[in-house]
């Protein structure tokens, strides 16, 4: 074996984690990344759920053609920290009050939601005084959507 | 949201509300110190359901079966819980969990709980916390908890270990006539599916599992006969004779004492496995510490792996549960 | 000297190549060396967005591997310089803005609109729920009635979106997928109520079933139902309706999703493949059908690239249809393209400078030789284009027409050493890609397996990266930023009384139809499906005739068939 004194003055090589299993507590974020409406567009969410994995989430894909309903059924099962819909349908005020709503009766207004798509500035204001947490508009970096989550996160607290 | 505390949740996993089950799988699966008397409580109260494992290499249609054998069940009246489990990146610790895409309907029938797990750095096909998970659905009147392993293919032995009936699916045309022997999943088979058997060359795939099961491969079940069942999902075929199998199974279990000998290896299994992940514990928070001391002398070959790692342990007090 | 005429390759003799090389080796060692001493390169290796390595300069040396016979002439086999002898020196390219919002009455004052500002043809956007064949009604539906195009349920929602518009005269284009064979089949019906000869009527239909599963994701039913309706429609029209395109085979989706330019060419020829064999397996031969096969690319913001992927993909479709499908008609072998500009590469910030992206992609466009062309709506990073940003788009076509000069050579750029070699490396990794799916079993099969999912969301992801850390420059987005602008920017409103007013015709229609004729024509549509030998197109145009919904016809066919859902690949 080659002895690189790799030991010098840095802590361990990033262990692959299946070699090491992490048996302290682990607070993995997950986020819950659906389409819901009509639209298939799923470049955006694609590469969004990707950049979280790769940021250290658990993306729970729910696919295309979601119903609001199906999607807080599903988080709510799941326990995730994070909802987020991408939506290009032009439905989107129709959609996200309807989660918000939802999540309500179902006594999980812990759950947070954003939102990412096409979407008019005056409309994302009002959706963010309906109570998402932040819209993503196209060309937002992929660093930028992992930080926003992990803001939103720490902001809300243990639960 | 003021936080709950897990003792608190208790009454309302065993009422069955959602919320509270979900919450407590998100302790369990992290870990948490604080829902420990939680989960002990929770193990007092388990331990009536069917727990069934089903396991097969990608490609072979677990998750579709998975959907379908769950909506067959719900014809019989029966809750279903399912822990649906993905391989974390090794690299990231993250993941993509997309089984729910394949359970369509169901997923939105209130007597289903659907789970998404990843493996969290757990080997052998379960995750971490998959255990504790099938306690909490258990004990949150899920009368069966459904396990649907990762199935990279390999070293899946885990589930059959944790489960009461193991469901083994195999596809035809995977590369490999019988997927199953090279994988070494074979023995550990209560019930065999071979799904998409619209297909031509289903039969032999069939034809050759009902061999091996004839030349004896999977004496360990006893007197159980291993059953092979064909489905096919383009067809809507097999499913209802897939339950009526796994009832059978669970009949065959509950007469003598043969439930009792399967909990009794489950039980040993996790007791063994908690304590290992007590002293791993242990061993991992103080890797920062005599851990890269000890690592130096490994580099410079002055002591060995085994007899440093005995070192360390000799400073590990399992008894301090922090 | 090879003969230009009968093959060979474009390139000179070996003795002026050995010559030429010589100097070329010379250059750079000299000149070049020197020059980047004192100045460097901006990078040391360029590459187009696709990933093409590109060299400092070409010359007639780059020209060894492309055979005289290839490059050829305009209207001539294997057509790399455009599938008419003349072009646009007989008639420019079909100016054809897309258009649809609101119910039909909303979209057919757009068309007049249009079409008083000089545009040639009409092009149809239709809103979600027809294009996954929903009722407006249907829960679904909710919140997406006429809000990304028009709505449109039954026949009547038909008559009105093409009032006052002679479908003799002028070509229709419906861009839809999964429930094209309804629209198409009410079409049919209002052209027969109007007593239109079907055999005058021009236009096309998308109908193209397979890019949906690979990218754009618009599907009803399971890959092979829907691949029968798409045969059902191509051979309809072949015998019914002769200068109809039953189909719009298109990359343009699969580039938005995020595919590189190669991969948009290359899987549209595998779609391409799969259809052709579909419906000469019913008896048809190639050439009865062939002819109006019609294509539908993007124009990304690469030059070049763009350019010499129009006429690769042009030189292998010939190469197709002659060499694998035995075609003899050239007018099977001719692939004729309609083009849109590339709408995700048009940013919010600065939101006017779209103006010069379009013109620039609609520049290469005409340069790659389009036959019909939309250039897209400033605004439509921020919702469906205004009637100005419309009017500008479509000035902009007609600059390049009539101002540019670009339109009075067939083929302007042909022969250059750059876009010939650019265009035969396309062509020899189209057909690279369509080995490989060749040999994985297909395209169908490998559809199932995500294999062509996951090549487009690998090259988006890594595209989002490379503009995340400005690899790749996106103007007012990663470079020449302004900070605090605010959009000042007219958005076409969503007129809130839309979803009532579709409501109260889908409703009057149900009202005053023969309800046990609607029945009794359903049972025969399942019949008909049944049967693979029967075409759908028939009984479809009997049905929307008596007033069956899209939804009727949709969800009754969702008993048969199922529906689709997709394992999604990341």
């Amino acid at each position: 074996m080659e002895n690189d004194g790799a030991l010098g003055d840095r802590a361990l090589p990033p262990a692959r984690k299946e070699n090491i299993p992490m048996t302290t507590e682990s607070k993995v974020i997950r986020v819950l990344v659906a389409k819901v409406g009509l639209d298939g567009h799923d470049r955006g969410v694609k590469i969004v759920a990707r950049t979280l994995r790769d940021a250290g989430m658990e993306v729970i894909y729910t696919g295309l053609h979601r119903t609001p309903e199906e999607v807080v059924d599903a988080a709510v099962q799941e326990d995730v920290d994070v909802i987020g819909i991408s939506i290009l349908s032009g439905a989107h005020m129709t959609v996200f009050p309807r989660l918000l709503k939802l999540l309500d009766e179902r006594g999980a207004k812990d759950i947070m939601v954003v939102g990412g798509g096409v979407i008019p500035d005056d409309e994302v204001i009002q959706l963010k005084n309906l109570g998402v947490k932040e819209i993503m508009l196209q060309d937002t970096p992929p660093d930028s959507i992992v930080a926003m989550i992990r803001r939103i996160v720490v902001e809300r607290g243990p639960r | 949201m003021a936080f709950v505390h897990s003792l608190n949740l208790v009454p309302r996993v065993l009422k069955g509300e959602v919320n509270a089950v979900a919450r407590l799988l998100t302790r369990a699966e992290a870990g948490s110190h604080e829902c420990r008397p939680a989960l002990d409580e929770i193990f007092r109260r388990a331990g009536r359901a069917h727990i069934i494992g089903i396991t097969g290499v990608p490609g072979s249609g677990k998750s579709t079966l998975v959907a379908r054998l769950v909506a067959a069940i719900r014809q019989t009246g029966r809750r279903v819980g399912i822990v649906a489990i993905d391989p974390s990146s090794p690299f990231s610790g993250g993941a993509i969990l997309g089984d729910r895409i394949r359970m369509g309907a169901i997923a939105a029938d209130p007597g289903v709980y659907v789970r998404s797990m990843a493996t969290r750095g757990a080997l052998g096909g379960l995750a971490r916390g998959t255990l504790e998970a099938i306690d909490v659905l258990d004990a949150a009147g899920y009368e069966m908890v459904i396990i649907e392993t990762v199935g990279v293919g390999q070293d899946e032995v885990e589930v059959a270990r944790a489960t009461h009936t193991t469901v083994v699916v195999s596809a035809p045309g995977l590369g490999d006539d019988i997927q199953a022997i090279k994988a070494g999943i074979l023995e550990i088979a209560d019930i065999h599916v071979v799904s998409k058997c619209d297909r031509s060359d289903a039969d032999k795939t069939v034809a050759d599992l009902k061999n091996m099961l004839s030349m004896g491969l999977a004496s360990a079940r006893g007197s159980w006969q291993v059953p092979v069942v064909p489905t096919s999902a383009a067809r809507d075929e097999g499913v209802a004779e897939l339950v009526a199998a796994i009832d059978r199974h669970w009949t065959f279990l509950r007469e003598g004492n043969r439930l009792e000998e399967r909990r009794r290896l489950i039980n040993e299994r996790r007791l063994l496995k908690a304590g290992e992940e007590i002293l791993r514990d242990q061993f991992v928070r103080q890797r920062n510490g005599q851990v890269l001391k000890l690592l130096e002398q490994l580099q410079a070959r002055t002591l060995s792996p085994r007899t440093a790692a005995e070192r360390l342990l000799q400073d590990i007090h399992p008894g301090d549960a922090p | 000297m090879n003969d230009p005429v009968t093959g060979g390759s474009a390139a000179p003799d070996v003795e002026t190549q050995a010559a030429l090389a010589a100097k070329v080796q010379a250059w750079e060692a000299n000149e070049v060396a020197a020059f980047i001493a004192r100045a460097p390169e901006r990078q040391k290796q360029f590459r187009t967005p696709g990933g093409m390595p590109l060299k400092r300069v070409y010359t007639p040396l780059d020209l060894a591997d492309t055979a005289q016979a290839d490059i050829g002439l305009p209207g001539q086999y294997p057509y790399t310089r455009g599938p008419y002898p003349t072009m646009y020196r007989g008639r420019f390219w079909t100016m054809r803005q897309i258009a649809g919002f609101g119910t039909a009455e909303d979209t057919n004052q757009r068309f007049k609109y249009l079409i008083s500002q000089g545009q040639t043809g009409l092009s149809t956007d239709f809103d979600m729920p027809t294009l996954m064949g929903y009722d407006s009604d249907h829960p679904m539906s909710e919140g997406e009635v006429g809000r990304e195009g028009v709505a449109v349920d039954t026949l009547a929602d038909m008559e009105h979106l093409f009032d006052g518009i002679d479908l003799e005269k002028i070509s229709i284009s419906m861009t839809i997928n999964p429930s094209a064979w309804i629209l198409l089949a009410m079409y049919v019906a209002l052209a027969q109520k109007r007593g239109c000869d079907l055999n005058k009527l021009s236009g096309t239909v998308q109908a193209d079933i397979l890019k949906e599963y690979m990218a754009q994701k618009e599907w009803v039913f399971p890959i092979t139902p829907s691949v029968r309706i798409v045969r059902d429609c191509i051979t309809y029209c072949a015998r019914n309706m002769k200068r109809y395109n039953p189909i719009n085979i298109s990359g343009y989706h699969i580039s938005e999703a995020g595919s590189s330019p190669l991969d948009e060419v290359a899987f549209t020829m595998c779609n391409l493949i799969t259809y052709v064999e579909e419906v000469v397996k019913t008896g048809m031969h190639v050439d009865q059908f062939a002819p109006r096969l019609a294509f539908f690319f993007v124009c990304q913001a690469d030059f070049f690239e763009e350019i010499a992927k129009f006429r690769a993909v042009r030189r292998v479709y010939a190469k197709i249809m002659r060499e694998r499908f035995g075609a003899k008609n050239p007018e099977s072998m001719r692939l004729r393209f309609h083009c849109q500009t590339a709408a995700a590469s048009l940013t919010k910030p600065q939101y006017r400078i779209n103006i010069v992206r379009t013109g620039l992609q609609a520049l290469a466009s005409v340069l790659g030789g389009a036959q019909s062309l939309h250039t897209n709506g400033m605004d439509e990073a921020f919702a469906i284009p205004t009637e100005e940003a419309m009017k500008i788009a479509l000035r902009t076509q007609q600059i390049i027409a009539e101002e540019s000069g670009v339109a009075s050579v067939v083929d302007p750029l042909g022969g250059s050493y750059f876009l010939e070699s650019l265009t035969t490396q396309f062509e020899r990794d189209i057909f690279k890609v369509i080995d490989d799916v060749d040999r994985g079993g297909g395209t169908i099969k490998l559809i199932e397996q995500g294999w062509f999912q996951r090549r487009i969301a690998d090259f988006a992801y890594e595209t989002a990266l490379k503009k995340a850390n400005g690899e790749k420059p996106v103007i007012g987005v990663n470079k020449f930023v302004e900070s605090g602008e605010k959009a000042d920017i007219e958005i076409h409103p969503h007129d809130p009384t839309t979803a009532k007013r579709q409501l109260d015709r889908l409703n009057r229609v149900r009202r005053e139809r023969d309800n046990t004729k609607v029945a009794q024509l359903l049972d025969r549509l399942v019949e008909v499906a049944k049967d693979e030998r029967e075409n759908v197109m028939p009984i479809t145009i009997e049905l929307v005739a008596a007033g069956a919904t899209m939804g009727d016809i949709i969800e009754r066919l969702k008993e048969l068939w199922g529906t689709y859902r997709e394992t999604p690949v990341f």
